[in-house]
């Protein structure tokens, strides 16, 4: 491994080291060429309209090129870093490992919340600047006011059920001989997308005439008991936002239901074994003894699906498109961006959006500070 | 004692095994559809499947030409005209009903009993992945041409995102994890904590100011425009994940490795990153599924061209301009879960894994 080092132990001549270095930056300006080159390549078969390259090779030459990019680049860079002078080295190194990410992470998301700040602040084409108009808008109108109450419920009925149900058959399964294989079943929609998703539960929830046979299997039931068939999404507002909110706990109890698992299993078996000789019941030892032991893990799950709820968006927009009051804050976020094009109220939105996660994300970094490993 | 024991453990894995065919089904109901034809799943719940009791033919009779379907018609003693034949009329065990149109229909005979409605076939997706048009023959014989949907495209677009969106914020990610856990430098307390603070972010308030970036660059509807938003809405979660891991490696390997002379790339690349494997895959498992299944950032950032979409905009589209079509959604669904659920299955270790450890995504 030493061996593959010029740099620290054996120090050249200054003159040879700096004709390496300048032979050094060679690889990195012929690897930034060829990225360059690769990026406008890319960039304008993708765009062009009828492009006689078939998909495939735009495919694999896309892959190629974004993955390959990364590792020449770093490789390159730091090729050139190490021909120069140990202080240099010592403080350029740091620049190259990083500031790349740093760097993304401003352009992506510092710098836009800065500007999306601003925005909220300008009328909808950006122009003139209304104060606080924008937020009052998000604040008063009627629409806005639904699309909070469903946000609320989303968080309040997302949460409680996901929770609740997870940690359901997390103690189930801790007591089942079939425990991987019925995680894992709870745990697979984890892994289809929320469209997919989408998809599936429309199907479950799809109805025929009332004269027709039901291919859903909600009214086909319904209609089996005697009932009639109903549109789920569409009828019974605010109500039809619970079949919605359904999809979503099918979604998110494989996660809550893992992290109960693992916190289950970590509950000291002495003490409910102490409690059960003691002559607690069942009831006592769960209610008693687990649930303040995994406390922290409660408020973890929560806090996730909490935040994960506040930003719900592809569910309602694939299952109802925001329509029959079931529109949330980001698919508000959307129509009033993209549909009525008004940057003042979209943006509000956003920074709306923003503020009810601040308390999670002082907690984040409070948590943080008092850290040791810094 | 004993019974006691076994009636609990009985209970136990009984409303477990509830819970788990209520999970289960509604993903199985989709898989079944996707097979079936495409006038039995509008016509029949995908349930019929399974053997149950209903009305099943015993004999077609084709009428001839001759027969006047204007006027009450008779066939095996009964007589009846067009509506009421195509209501079906039930005699003793037997029912005849009239199928298809008044002029090139026939008659069935039925018998109730037990049956199961198997009639399987793959047309439903070679019609999700046909490019062009696809023409299906009905049941009565005559044949209808549909757009396909292009979702093999579709397909290799998701590819060539979910893979470069993957690996590029891992790297970076591990690099900048590397440099917090292993460099001194200056404000390094102060760069991590706005990586902790952009955890929780909602990735809604950078998608405009960065589309605007993208329509200056001429960069939008291109899949390297997908690729750098992913990057930089995983990147805290990728560092903040895999400083936790790299900071917690034994110190004693790297100072060795300093001693002899080591630079930090190659501690890097020869000994960090190989012990960061498991972190690293549960990452990227993590990333992958997040960026495959995303539906929001690919609809904003490659927006409505047809030869650049991905998967969730195809089936998205679908939904929207078809909804009714099921055994294209009931297809195209399936397709679109097809990897992912490979993913998941083939290494579920490690996405647990990367669940216990991770936080909250943004």
């Amino acid at each position: 491994m030493a061996s593959t080092t010029p740099n620290s132990t054996q120090p050249g001549s200054s003159s040879s080291r700096f004709t390496a270095s300048i032979l050094a930056i060679i690889p990195l300006a012929i690897s930034l060429a060829a990225l360059v080159w690769g990026f406008f390549f890319l960039r304008d078969i993708q765009l062009a309209k009828d492009s006689n390259i078939p998909q495939v090779v735009t495919v694999l030459l896309a892959i190629v090129w974004g993955v390959g990019g990364v590792v020449l680049l770093f490789t390159t860079a730091n090729f050139f870093i190490e021909q120069l002078s140990d202080k240099w080295i010592r403080r350029l190194q740091p620049v190259l490992f990083v500031g790349p990410a740093i760097l993304m992470l401003i352009w992506a998301l510092v710098l836009p919340t800065i500007r999306t700040l601003i925005l909220s602040f300008y009328d909808e084409a950006s122009v003139n600047f209304v104060w606080f108009e924008n937020f009052k808008y998000v604040f008063t109108n009627d629409g806005m006011l639904i699309v909070f109450r469903n946000n609320l419920m989303w968080m309040i009925f997302g949460t409680l059920f996901t929770v609740t149900t997870g940690l359901l058959i997390a103690v189930l399964a801790d007591r089942s001989k079939f425990e991987s294989v019925a995680k894992a079943l709870i745990f697979m929609p984890m892994a289809i997308s929320f469209v997919g998703a989408g998809v599936i539960w429309n199907f479950v929830y799809s109805v025929k005439p009332v004269d027709a046979s039901q291919i859903g299997l909600l009214n086909s039931v319904v209609v089996f008991f005697g009932g009639q068939p109903q549109a789920w999404t569409a009828f019974f507002q605010p109500w039809n936002n619970f079949f919605l909110i359904i999809i979503v706990i099918w979604l998110q109890t494989g996660y809550a239901m893992v992290l109960f698992s693992a916190a289950i299993k970590g509950v000291s078996s002495e003490i409910l074994e102490a409690a059960r000789v003691d002559g607690a019941t069942e009831l006592q030892v769960f209610f008693r003894i687990m649930i303040p032991q995994i406390m922290g893990t409660i408020i973890t799950v929560s806090t996730t699906i909490i935040i994960f709820t506040l930003k719900i968006f592809d569910v309602v927009i694939v299952m109802t498109g925001g329509q029959y009051g079931t529109s949330v804050i980001a698919t508000e976020f959307y129509r009033q961006y993209f549909t009525y094009n008004n940057n003042g109220v979209g943006s509000a939105i956003a920074i709306v959006l923003l503020i009810a996660v601040t308390p999670v994300m002082a907690y984040n970094l409070r948590q943080f500070a008092q850290r040791e490993v810094f | 004692m004993k019974t006691n024991k076994m009636i609990n453990s009985f209970i136990i894995n009984g409303v477990l095994a509830i819970i788990c065919l209520c999970w289960t089904v509604p993903t199985i109901g989709l898989l079944i559809s996707s097979f079936r034809d495409r006038i039995d799943i509008n016509r029949t719940g995908w349930w019929t499947v399974f053997p149950h009791k209903d009305w099943v033919s015993v004999e077609k009779i084709k009428p001839g030409p001759e027969v006047d379907r204007n006027q009450p018609m008779t066939f095996e003693g009964i007589t009846a005209t067009f509506e009421e034949l195509s209501k079906g009329i039930e005699t003793n065990d037997l029912r005849i009903k009239w199928i298809g149109n008044r002029r090139v229909g026939y008659l069935d005979v039925q018998k109730y009993g037990w049956t199961t409605a198997t009639n399987f076939s793959l047309e439903n997706y070679k019609q999700v992945l046909a490019g062009d048009d696809y023409t299906a023959t009905l049941a009565d014989g005559s044949t209808v041409t549909e757009r396909g949907d292009n979702m093999t495209s579709a397909f290799l677009n998701s590819l060539a995102v979910a893979i470069p969106a993957t690996v590029i914020p891992i790297s970076l990610a591990a690099f900048a994890a590397y440099g917090f856990a292993w460099m001194k430098f200056p404000a390094r307390k102060m760069l991590f904590a706005l990586v902790v603070a952009l955890l929780v972010v909602p990735l809604q308030i950078a998608l405009v100011p960065i589309l605007r970036d993208y329509v200056r660059l001429d960069l939008n509807g291109t899949f390297l425009a997908v690729w750098l938003a992913h990057t930089g809405f995983g990147l805290p979660l990728a560092t903040y994940l895999l400083f936790n891991y790299m900071s917690e490696l034994p110190r004693d390997i790297l100072e060795a490795a300093f001693v002899d002379g080591a630079s930090h790339f190659t501690i890097f690349t020869r000994l960090i990153l190989p012990l960061s494997v498991p972190a690293l895959a549960s990452f990227a498992i993590f990333q992958f599924l997040w960026v495959w299944n995303d539906y929001l950032v690919a609809l904003i950032f490659i927006g409505a061209s047809p030869t650049n979409q991905l998967l969730t905009q195809r089936l998205a589209e679908i939904v929207g301009s078809r909804g009714q079509d099921w055994h294209l959604l009931t297809a195209g669904a399936f397709i679109t879960m097809l990897l992912p659920l490979a993913v998941f299955f083939g290494l579920q270790r490690f996405f647990v894994r990367g669940l216990l450890a991770g936080s909250v995504k943004g």
